[in-house]
C-alpha cells in the first residue's frame, strides 16, 4: 500500500473537476491511498507572491504545517496541480535557502499555533509519484484497453519541470515523463517540442492578447503535428487551452478544435473505466471525435453556443487590436 | 540616499540615482536572489515567450536596477507580463531567481503605486482578497468582479464559456470556505506586521 498526503488545490473542486474524478477512478487499481490535508487553504497561485512576501509564504506554509500533523508514516505531500506543487516546493526550499525567511514565516505561523521546519516534508507532483513510485511497468500491467490509434501530444507545461530545485525531472525543457507514461498506455505519442512552453497562466485574465498568442502557438503546433488531442498535467493549462480556445480562435480568425484532457483521464480509459466516471465530457472543446478513434463513445453533453456571426445581432463595440489601441493613445 | 553625481551628469544620465535599489530588491526577494551576479548576457530576454510585449527585457530591467533608476523600473510593465514560466531561471548562467525578482518588483510597484496599467495589480489584489476572506479561490466571484471592472466589453463574448463552465459544474456559484479561517487570518495579520518591520 502506498500512502501519501494530498494537497488537492482549489481547482480540483471546480474547473479541474475532471482531474479529481479521474484521479479517484485510478487510485484503486494502482493501490494508491491519498489522505487529504485537513482544512488546507489556497496556495495563493501566482498572485499573492506579487503583493507581499511574508504573508504569501505564510499562506503556503500553513498547508505544510498542517500536513506535518498528519504525517503518520509518510512524509510525502502530493499536489496534482503544477502551480500548487511549485508554490509548496518553493516555500520549503526557500525557507531553507534563506533561514531569515523561514524564521519570519514561523513567527507568523505561531500566531495560529502552528510551525513548520523546512525540509520535513517531501513535496511531489502526482505524475512524479505515478512514474517513479508506482512505475511504468505497474501501470502497463493495468492497461486493458490500449490507446493505440489515439494521437496525442504530451503537454507538461512550465511550472512542473522548472525551476526544479529538487532535481526531480529528466530535463527542464524537454522532460519525457509524460511521453513515457502515455506510451505505456499504448497511445501514439507525437514528439512535441513545445511541451514545456507556457499556456499564458493568469494572462488570460489580465493581458488576453498576450495569452491568446501563447495559446495559439500551442494548439496550432499540436494541430500541425496531427494530434487528436493534447494531454496535460496541470489545471491551469487545461483551463487556458480548453476554456479560452474559442476566444483565441475568434481573436485570430482561426478554427482550431483541439481538445485537451488530463493524463489521469487517459489512464482511466486505458484501465477500462467508463468515460462518464472520468469527467470526460466536462471539457468545453469536446473530445468526442478524438476518442472515436478508440471506438469509445462519449455521452453527448452541452456544447457551448457558437459565437454569433459579425453581421448578426446587436452592433457591439469591437475589441481594439494592439495597433489600433496604440494609435488611439497617440491621439 | 538618492543623489546625482557629477560623473552621472557627464555621462548624460540626468536622473537621480539610488544605488541601494539593487540591494533592496535582492533582500526583498524570496530565497537567495543572486541578482547582484547578473552579467548582462541577455539569455533571459532571449528565452522569454512574452518579451515582445515587454517595455524592457529582464536584462535591461536588471541594468536599470543596478543604475538605481527606481521610478522607471517600478513603472515598467515587464514584471506584470512575466508569466512565471521559469525558462529564464533554468537558463540563467548566474542562477538569478528572475521570476521571484519579478514578484518582488510587482509588490514594490503596488506599494509605491507606480504601475502604469492597473489591470494586473487589481487582479492580484482581488484574488488575494478572496483568498483572505474564504481561504480558498473563488473563480466566479473573481471573474465577475475583474471582468466588470477591466473588460466589460469582453463579457458578452464570454457568456458561452461561463455558461459552459457553470452547467458542467466546473465553476461553483457559492464560495467554499475553510473551517479555521480565523486561524488563517491571525497568521496573515502577523505576517503583514512582520513584512512592514523587515
Amino acid at each position: 500500500m502506498n500512502k501519501y498526503l494530498l494537497y488537492p488545490g482549489c481547482s480540483m473542486d471546480s474547473s479541474a473537476k475532471a482531474y479529481k474524478d479521474s484521479l479517484d477512478a485510478i487510485m484503486e487499481p494502482l493501490d494508491l491511498h491519498f489522505e487529504e490535508i485537513d482544512d488546507w487553504n489556497c496556495c495563493g497561485a501566482t498572485e499573492y507572491l506579487g503583493i507581499n512576501l511574508i504573508p504569501a509564504y505564510s499562506l503556503i506554509a500553513r498547508n505544510l504545517a498542517l500536513a506535518t500533523k498528519q504525517m503518520n508514516g509518510t512524509r510525502t505531500v502530493v499536489a496534482p496541480c503544477s502551480a500548487c506543487y511549485l508554490n509548496l516546493a518553493k516555500a520549503d526550499y526557500y525557507m531553507q535557502e534563506r533561514p531569515t525567511l523561514g524564521a519570519k514565516v514561523n513567527e507568523a505561523l505561531a500566531a495560529g499555533g502552528l510551525e513548520y521546519k523546512a525540509g520535513t516534508l517531501d513535496v511531489r507532483h502526482l505524475i512524479d509519484i505515478l512514474v517513479y513510485d508506482v512505475g511504468l511497468e505497474a501501470i502497463r500491467s493495468k492497461v486493458v484497453r490500449p490507446l493505440s490509434g489515439l494521437k496525442v501530444v504530451p503537454y507538461m507545461g512550465c511550472m512542473l519541470p522548472r525551476p526544479d530545485y529538487q532535481h526531480r525531472w529528466s530535463d527542464h525543457e524537454h522532460p519525457t515523463e509524460l511521453d513515457d507514461l502515455l506510451r505505456a498506455l499504448g497511445a501514439d505519442v507525437i514528439d512535441y517540442p513545445l511541451t514545456t512552453e507556457c499556456c499564458g497562466g493568469h494572462m488570460t485574465q489580465i493581458g488576453p492578447e498576450t495569452a491568446f498568442e501563447l495559446i495559439r502557438r500551442l494548439i496550432s503546433d499540436a494541430s500541425e503535428r496531427g494530434a487528436h488531442m493534447m494531454v496535460t498535467v496541470c489545471p491551469m493549462c487545461q483551463m487556458n487551452i480548453d476554456a479560452y480556445q474559442n476566444e483565441t480562435n475568434h481573436f485570430f480568425g482561426t478554427n482550431y478544435h483541439m481538445p485537451v484532457l488530463f493524463f489521469t483521464q487517459l489512464m482511466g480509459l486505458a484501465f477500462g473505466k467508463e468515460p462518464g466516471k472520468l469527467g470526460i465530457g466536462l471539457e468545453l472543446v469536446s473530445s468526442r471525435n478524438a476518442l472515436a478513434n478508440l471506438g469509445i463513445e462519449v455521452p453527448v453533453t452541452q456544447e457551448p453556443a457558437a459565437p454569433r456571426k459579425k453581421d448578426e445581432g446587436l452592433p457591439m463595440p469591437r475589441r481594439w487590436t494592439k495597433h489600433e489601441a496604440r494609435k488611439e493613445a497617440v491621439k | 540616499m538618492p543623489q546625482m553625481t557629477d560623473e552621472r551628469v557627464r555621462a548624460g544620465m540626468n536622473r537621480e540615482e539610488d544605488l541601494s535599489l539593487l540591494h533592496e530588491v535582492s533582500m526583498k526577494t524570496a530565497g537567495v536572489s543572486h541578482l547582484e551576479m547578473c552579467i548582462q548576457c541577455g539569455t533571459c530576454g532571449g528565452s522569454c515567450p512574452v518579451a515582445e510585449d515587454m517595455d524592457h527585457t529582464p536584462r535591461m530591467l536588471f541594468a536599470m536596477l543596478r543604475a538605481g533608476i527606481r521610478e522607471e523600473v517600478l513603472r515598467s510593465n515587464t514584471p506584470w507580463l512575466c508569466v512565471s514560466c521559469y525558462h529564464c531561471v533554468v537558463r540563467c548562467p548566474q542562477e538569478v531567481h528572475i521570476a521571484d525578482v519579478m514578484y518582488t518588483l510587482k509588490g514594490m510597484a503596488i506599494h509605491a503605486k507606480l504601475y502604469t496599467d492597473s489591470t494586473a495589480p487589481h487582479f492580484s489584489q482581488t484574488f488575494v482578497g478572496m483568498v483572505e476572506t474564504f481561504g480558498r479561490g473563488y473563480e466566479l466571484g473573481l471573474a465577475t468582479r475583474h471582468y466588470l471592472r477591466h473588460f466589460p466589453l469582453r463579457l458578452p463574448g464570454m457568456v458561452p464559456m461561463g455558461f459552459g463552465m457553470i452547467t458542467k459544474g466546473r465553476m461553483a456559484i457559492i464560495p467554499k470556505s475553510i473551517k479555521h479561517i480565523d486561524q488563517l487570518t491571525k497568521i496573515l495579520d502577523r505576517a503583514k506586521q512582520l513584512e512592514l518591520t523587515s
